[in-house]
C-alpha cells in the first residue's frame, strides 16, 4: 500500500524528445538513445497533457481514464513511456544519458591519405590554401614517398587489429598529382591486407583536371570509389573553381567526367559540392549534376569560413538553401516509396543513421576510427588538419601520440559542448565539425552554434522523411542499414 | 510494448529488452513459450505412510512435485506434512494466505517463529 501511495505522488514530465508527424502519424524521437517510435492515440494523449504541466501519477491516469482508456491501459502506457524515457519523474534518478567516451584502443578503421599538399588549382574558398588555412606546410615534404606510403598501411593494419576490412582514402592537394604513388600503393596495400586474410577498401577525392583514360581505367578496374569536388554548371562551377590565372575549369573538367561516368561503374561516383556566397541554387546544382553529366550521388555542404570571408554564405541564403535542400528531399521521399533511390546524399546520409539510432559521442570518426596522414608521415585527427602543426597527433613511423589524441578527444566529446546539453538533435550533431569549430571559434571542442537552428530543421526534415517511409515502405530502409560505417 | 512500436535498430532493441523485463525471471528459467496453466494437482505426491518424497508412487523420481518450491505448498495446503511446513491447523492459518499459485508466489512464503 506504501508504494501505491508513493506512485500516485510521483510527478511526471516530458522527457527528452522530439515529436514529429509523418503520413498521418505520430511519431518521437528520443534524445538519450537515438531511438524512434511510431505512437498511438493513447501515447500522444500522455504527451500532449504532460506538454501542458507536470501531473501526478494520480492525475494523469484520472486524465487517461476521462480520455477513454481502461485504468489498466492507462497504467501501461505510462509504464511504456517511463522505460523508454519519454516521460520521466523525479522519483528516478536517470543514468547519465551522454554516451560514453569509447575505449582509448579504439581501432582505426580508416586512414585519409594526403598523398601531396600540392594542387594545381587555386580555388578561392579552399581550406587548405585559403584565407582561413590552417595548414602550415612550410619546409615539409610537397609529395609523399612510398616509404611514407608503405608505412602507412602497415600502421593501419597494425592498428585496427579485430576489423575485417579496412579503407584508405587518397586525399590532397589534389590528389592525381601523385597519381604514380597512388598506383603503388593500391598494389601494396592489397597484398598486405590480402597477406592478413583482411579486405581493403579504396577511393579517393580529386578536382577531376588530371584524369586521363589510363587512370580512369586503373579506378575503375580496382573498384575505387570516386569523389568529384565540382560546384556545379559552368557559371557556378568557374566562379570559385579557378586555376592559378583565375580561368574557370568547368571546360576542362566535363569531357573527363563524362568519360569516368561512362567506363566506372563499380563503385558510385559522386559530386561534392561545396556552396558559397553565389554558388546556392542547390535545385539547378543537383538537376545538373545528377541529369546532365550522371553522377550516381550528390552532395552538399555549406563553405567553412570564419565568418567574415566573402565567400560566406549570409544567413538569408542560407534559409534559401534550405528550402531547396526540402525541395530535394519531399523528391527523396517520392522516389523512395516507389522502391527507388534518389541521389540526393545528404538526405541519404542522414536515414542511414537513423536506421541504427546513432548516439554520438563526437560528431565524426575523426581521431577515433578515422586519422589523416600528411606528406610527412604526420598524423591528424582527419584530413581538414592535414600539416597542421597545432594539431599533429603522432607519426605515422612512432604511432599515436596518446595524450594529444585524449585532449583533441575529450574536447569534441558531446558532453563537454554545454550549448548541446538541451539540444534534441545532438545524437546526430554532437556539435558539429571538429574544423569548422577551430577555424570559426579557435576551439575543435566548440559547439558549431551558427547552424544549430539550421541543422535541427534539417534533422526534423530527415526525420518525417524516415517515419513517412518506415510507414509506407519499410523494406526499402534496409538498403541503408550498413551505408554508415564509421566515416 | 503496446503503445508504442519500435521503427528503427535502437528502438527494436530497446522493445526486446522491456518484454524481457515484463516477463517474471526465474532462476534457472528457460527460454520457451510458457506452458498452459494447469489445475492445481500435487503430481506424485506421497501419502503420509510412504516413506517420503525420495522416490514416487512408481519408485522413481520422475513424478515428485514439480517444480520443487511446491512441495512445501503442497505438503501444506494439501497433505500437511508435519515438519517442513507451518501447522496451518493451530497456530499459523494464515500462513500461504499470500500465496495464490505456489508457481508464481512462493517468494511470500515466509519463515514461520514458534
Amino acid at each position: 500500500m506504501t508504494t501505491m501511495t508513493s506512485m500516485a505522488a510521483t510527478r511526471y514530465r516530458r522527457g527528452e524528445l522530439h515529436e514529429f508527424q509523418a503520413a498521418g502519424q505520430a511519431f518521437v524521437y528520443l534524445v538519450s538513445a537515438g531511438a524512434i517510435f511510431a505512437l498511438d492515440d493513447g501515447a500522444c494523449a500522455v504527451l500532449r497533457q504532460l506538454g501542458e504541466r507536470e501531473m501526478s501519477h494520480g492525475e494523469l491516469v484520472a486524465a487517461l481514464v476521462e480520455h477513454g482508456h481502461a485504468r489498466s491501459d492507462a497504467e501501461e502506457l505510462i509504464a511504456e513511456l517511463r522505460y523508454v524515457r519519454g516521460i520521466v519523474s523525479d522519483a528516478v534518478t536517470p543514468v547519465s544519458a551522454q554516451p560514453t567516451s569509447p575505449p582509448a584502443d579504439f581501432p582505426l578503421q580508416a586512414l585519409v591519405l594526403n598523398i601531396t599538399n600540392q594542387c594545381n588549382l587555386a580555388c578561392t574558398y579552399c581550406y587548405e590554401f585559403g584565407a582561413d588555412k590552417i595548414a602550415t606546410p612550410e619546409g615539409k615534404p610537397k609529395y609523399m614517398t612510398l616509404e611514407t606510403a608503405t608505412a602507412s598501411v602497415d600502421f593501419l593494419l597494425a592498428q585496427s587489429a579485430g576489423r575485417q576490412a579496412v579503407h584508405i582514402t587518397f586525399f590532397g592537394g589534389e590528389t592525381l598529382m601523385n597519381f604514380k604513388l597512388l598506383r603503388s600503393v593500391v598494389e601494396y596495400a592489397r597484398e598486405q591486407a590480402a597477406a592478413q586474410g583482411r579486405g581493403i577498401g579504396f577511393s579517393l577525392t580529386t578536382n577531376a583536371t588530371l584524369l586521363t583514360d589510363e587512370i580512369i581505367a586503373f579506378l575503375a578496374d580496382n573498384e575505387i570509389g570516386v569523389t568529384v569536388s565540382m560546384d556545379g554548371p559552368p557559371d557556378l562551377q568557374d566562379l570559385r573553381r579557378v586555376d592559378k590565372r583565375g580561368r574557370g575549369t568547368y571546360r576542362i573538367i566535363e569531357p573527363k567526367l563524362r568519360k569516368l561516368i561512362a567506363r566506372h561503374k563499380s563503385r558510385a561516383i559522386t559530386a561534392r559540392v561545396t556552396l558559397t556566397d553565389g554558388v546556392t541554387d542547390v535545385v539547378r546544382i543537383y538537376r545538373h549534376l545528377k541529369d546532365d553529366l550522371g553522377f550516381d550521388e550528390v552532395g552538399f555542404a555549406p563553405v567553412t569560413s570564419n565568418g567574415d570571408q566573402a565567400y560566406a554564405i549570409a544567413d538569408p541564403d542560407m534559409d534559401s538553401v534550405l528550402d531547396q535542400f526540402n525541395q530535394l528531399a519531399d523528391e527523396w521521399l517520392a522516389y523512395a516509396l516507389r522502391g527507388r533511390r534518389h541521389g540526393f546524399s545528404n538526405v541519404s546520409e542522414t536515414i542511414g543513421e537513423l536506421i541504427q539510432g546513432v548516439n554520438k559521442s563526437h560528431p565524426c570518426g575523426a581521431g577515433l576510427g578515422l586519422l589523416g596522414v600528411s606528406p610527412s608521415g604526420d598524423l591528424s585527427p582527419c584530413h581538414r588538419f592535414t600539416d597542421a602543426d597545432t594539431h599533429t597527433l603522432g607519426h605515422v613511423s612512432s604511432g599515436v601520440d596518446a595524450a594529444k589524441r585524449e585532449d583533441f578527444l575529450a574536447r569534441g566529446h558531446v558532453s563537454a559542448k554545454y550549448e548541446c546539453a538541451t539540444c534534441w538533435a545532438r545524437p546526430l550533431c554532437a556539435g558539429g565539425c571538429h574544423h569548422e569549430a577551430f577555424v570559426r571559434y579557435g576551439d575543435t571542442g566548440h559547439a558549431n552554434l551558427h547552424y544549430c537552428d539550421w541543422i535541427r530543421q534539417w534533422t526534423d526534415t530527415c526525420l518525417r522523411i524516415y517515419g513517412a517511409v518506415a510507414a509506407q515502405n519499410p523494406q526499402f530502409l534496409e538498403h541503408f542499414a550498413e551505408r554508415k560505417a564509421l566515416s | 510494448m503496446k503503445h508504442l512500436r519500435p521503427i528503427n535498430r535502437k528502438a527494436e532493441r530497446i522493445d526486446q529488452a522491456a518484454s524481457m523485463i515484463e516477463e517474471d525471471v526465474v532462476a534457472l528459467q528457460q527460454q520457451q513459450p510458457p506452458p498452459p496453466p494447469k489445475p492445481h494437482v500435487p503430481m506424485g505426491c506421497a501419502l503420509s505412510f510412504s516413506p517420503g518424497w525420495e522416490v514416487d508412487a512408481g519408485g522413481g523420481t520422475a513424478g515428485l512435485c514439480q517444480p520443487v518450491e511446491r512441495d512445501i505448498y503442497d505438503c501444506y495446503v494439501t497433505c500437511f506434512w508435519p515438519v517442513q511446513v507451518p501447522d496451518h491447523v493451530n497456530y499459523s492459518p494464515d500462513w500461504a494466505s499470500n500465496c495464490a499459485i505456489a508457481t508464481k508466489d512462493w517468494r511470500k512464503l515466509d519463515l514461520v517463529f514458534p
